[in-house]
């Protein structure tokens, strides 16, 4: 059990976290959209996430939760070598967030400054998000070049964003929009492609720990799948894109999910890279974690509870299922 | 050059834990109050009740995301300012707050959305459960929050090595000696917030003939919800303080601003605490008061701040909160019980009546957080009562890097606070029916959805 805990909740807080990136991903990449939309497409767009954006944004209350639940000192170490970054993805999430309401709320007069404050609040929580995860996987050390690195990630990993919010708009929306959306994504992809080349290449250089467990025989070929499978996603998600017919006739949801496959390999990569650690030669998740009692306790309630989490949350993307029409629930 | 980094870690957490508040102690009361106006609505068939749900939904979904997002500043507010305190206590803190998370953040996020936008894709019946479960989980989170808090003002069930917490009990830290007195307390506090908030909204509305029978209907209901909870709320704070008296004596000693040790400690009315010279300037005082309310016997023994001497929160600011707090309850009682009594007799309010109604709008916002600092300041120099210091668990920022993201904080709540009260001064302008039509089809189509159900 003391083995293995750690081990699991560690398990646990990569799903959440990655579960976090992929949901207020699509949401986030919308806010960054916007300004390329009419306002009558900023209605439309913004109403196809409203119903979401609540739920989808507590996943990272669980990832952050997780990390302080089981790993108290991972998550002080953490949050205050990030702690710039942090208050300013705090403050664009707040901004984002109580735009979605004041927006249709606050008066006519007054809409295009919180559409403004959708957009300002979603990008600068979207290169926050970048900055800290170049930070993290270059083991928090600061340095010119892992600085460099980190604003790097930052202005790079909206693209991702922008690349699952687009394939989201091509599932629910139809018409002019559906094929704004395709061309957005089709700018968006190469640099989402990069953005993850340069993660996956900078942890080996970073730490030697991680360069030898991938290139090393027979590690090498044993973990061959990830990038191949990366790399045949992202041409057919390319090949998708130039296949309007294809996602005129309801086959959009592959780009969705491509992208989701890809988020889950670089996810699986970047565990591989990590463990045994949770601060890249500084911490592994034994030395981190709280008693065993304290985790056996919360195991309890997630095994209880995250089945009817993920229940409910599935009964909700049914109920609003189908194309967004009207603007009546974005009110 | 500059602040104490202390000083500004601590003005950052007061910043973003009194922001945070405000919308919880909105919702967690409002929640309940749109799930009767759906009932009313439901057996009733008065459409005046829907026009109520219609009106002030969209004031719970405003409020509602205010809190969520501020809310998730608080998630990362531990590790980024106080890493010290997860570090020691993590493995109760920890757990605690994992449970709020899973139990009631994604049920009410997630039922929320249903509530919300729903209401014409499923049948009347799946939208009261939804509503009911997004007011189950407020709830919820209250009682997992409030019983951390609860813990750290009077820990209990654990063991320490290494500097470090281990839980021993569970159902004793859970349900530590603070905790009932704590949780009906402030979820009285949350329901008397919104009780005053919908009667002071609906009372200007009545007053500028904004609106019809809905306004009406709300405006009674929130000043009879009012004048039920208050006095229960009087007698539920009485028992919080004789339980604070017993665990936290020197909270009380400074609350009371009482000295030195006393048999039959007089009640200071007001009067201006000085630390320095350990007196109270210009006391206004009644003999024997404070003995008779802490110990109910006139000569009961009151500890003075003199015994817990570098252990005693600041005296002041405990003080003037408590008081604070006490002067809303009585406001509190005496409108809503004027206002009991033209319900009563059946005639229509007055005006002045009216103006004094839409006066205490956000008193029960001002109670609040005066009662929060009461009990949060009057925890201090503890962070775990008796047990670890605030100063011991800070994290070692400058003070430069502080005083930014206190000014940056500070100045996003300001204008968010602006806006929030803007908005809802705006839409009390508006008619709930030309609300409810601005939903179009989603009016239309409940009717269907109602048939159907």
């Amino acid at each position: 059990m003391d083995y293995a805990l750690p081990l699991v909740f560690m398990a646990i807080m990569g799903i959440a976290l990655l579960v976090y990136v992929v949901l207020d991903g699509y949401d986030l990449g919308i806010g960054l959209l916007t300004p390329l939309a009419t306002d009558a497409e900023k209605d439309l767009m913004i109403a196809s996430i409203g119903p979401f954006w609540d739920a989808n944004e507590t996943w990272i209350v669980l990832g952050v939760g997780v990390l302080l639940i089981a790993f108290p000192s991972a998550h002080g170490l953490v949050l205050t070598s990030l702690y710039l970054p942090a208050t300013i993805m705090l403050i664009g999430l707040i901004l984002r967030g109580v735009a979605f309401d004041f927006r249709v709320k606050a008066g006519d007069r007054k809409k295009a400054r919180w559409n403004n404050a959708f957009f300002i609040g979603s990008l600068t929580a979207s290169a926050a998000q970048g900055w800290m995860l170049g930070a993290y996987v270059t083991g928090l050390t600061p340095s010119l070049i892992n600085t460099l690195f980190s604003v790097f990630i930052a202005l790079t990993l909206p693209a991702l964003y922008i690349v699952l919010g687009s394939s989201w708009l091509m599932i629910k929306m139809e018409g002019h929009l559906q094929e704004k959306a395709i061309g957005w994504c089709r700018a968006a992809i190469v640099p989402m492609g990069v953005a993850l080349l340069c993660i996956s290449i900078a942890t080996p250089l970073v730490s030697e720990t991680i360069a030898d467990k991938w290139f090393t025989l027979p590690n090498f070929i044993g973990l061959l799948p990830i990038p191949v499978s990366c790399t045949v996603t992202f041409v057919t998600i390319l090949w998708l894109l130039y296949r309007i017919d294809l996602i005129k006739r309801g086959y959009a949801w592959l780009i969705m999910a491509g992208t989701i496959l890809i988020c889950i390999m670089a996810a699986l990569g970047l565990a591989y890279s990590l463990y045994p650690y949770i601060v890249i030669d500084k911490l592994t998740v034994w030395q981190a974690a709280s008693a065993t009692g304290s985790l056996m306790f919360v195991l309890i309630g997630v095994i209880v509870v995250l089945p009817a989490v993920i229940a409910y949350t599935v009964f909700v993307y049914k109920v609003f299922g189908g194309k967004t029409k009207n603007l009546y629930y974005g009110d | 050059m500059g602040f104490d980094p202390l000083f500004l870690a601590r003005l950052q957490f007061t910043l973003n834990i009194s922001f945070h508040i405000l919308f919880p102690t909105i919702t967690i009361g409002l929640a309940w109050i749109l799930l009767y106006f759906r009932l009313k609505y439901t057996i009733s068939r008065d459409r005046a009740w829907e026009y109520a749900y219609f009106f002030w939904v969209k004031i719970f979904a405003l409020s509602f995301a205010l809190g969520v997002v501020s809310g998730i500043t608080m998630s990362f507010q531990f590790g980024t300012n106080w890493p010290g305190f997860i570090e020691k206590t993590g493995n109760i803190a920890g757990p605690l707050l994992g449970y709020e998370v899973l139990t009631a953040f994604f049920l009410e996020a997630t039922f929320l959305g249903v509530m919300l936008f729903g209401k014409n894709r499923v049948s009347n019946r799946t939208h009261l459960l939804a509503t009911s479960l997004v007011a189950i989980g407020t709830t919820i989170s209250a009682f997992w929050i409030l019983s951390l808090n609860s813990w750290m003002q009077t820990p209990q069930g654990f063991s320490i090595a290494d500097g470090r917490f281990f839980a021993e009990d569970w159902l004793a830290i859970i349900f530590n000696p603070s905790f009932p007195y704590r949780f009906v307390h402030m979820s009285l506090a949350s329901l008397l917030t919104s009780a005053f908030l919908i009667a002071g909204v609906s009372a200007w509305r009545f007053n500028k003939g904004v609106d019809g029978p809905a306004t009406l209907l709300v405006l009674k209901t929130g000043v009879l919800m009012a004048a039920i909870l208050i006095p229960v709320q009087i007698f539920i704070g009485d028992l919080h303080g004789l339980n604070t008296l017993k665990h936290q004596p020197a909270k009380i000693a400074a609350i009371e601003a009482i000295w030195n040790t006393e048999h039959g400690a007089p009640f200071t009315v007001v009067g201006f605490p000085d630390e320095t010279n350990r007196t109270t300037n210009l006391a206004v005082k009644i003999p024997k008061a404070a003995s008779l309310i802490l110990t109910h016997q006139l000569d009961g023994e009151v500890k003075g701040l003199n015994e817990f001497e570098g252990e005693h929160p600041p005296v002041a600011i405990v003080f003037w909160s408590f008081r604070v707090m006490l002067a809303m309850a009585g406001l509190m009682l005496l409108v809503s019980w004027w206002g009991v009594w033209f319900i009563y007799k059946k005639t229509v309010f007055p005006r002045l009546l009216l103006h004094a109604l839409s006066f205490m709008t956000f008193s029960g916002w001002v109670a609040t957080l005066a009662g929060w600092y009461v009990t949060e300041v009057g925890r201090q120099p503890w962070i775990v009562y008796g047990i670890v210091r605030t100063a011991e668990v800070v994290a070692g920022h400058s003070s430069e890097v502080l005083t930014g993201t206190v000014v940056a904080y500070a100045s996003l709540y300001l204008f968010l606070l602006i806006s929030y009260v803007g908005t809802l001064h705006y839409m009390a302008g508006k008619p709930a029916q030309s609300l409810a039509l601005l939903q179009g089809e989603a009016a239309l189509q409940s009717e269907s959805s109602e048939e159907r159900a």
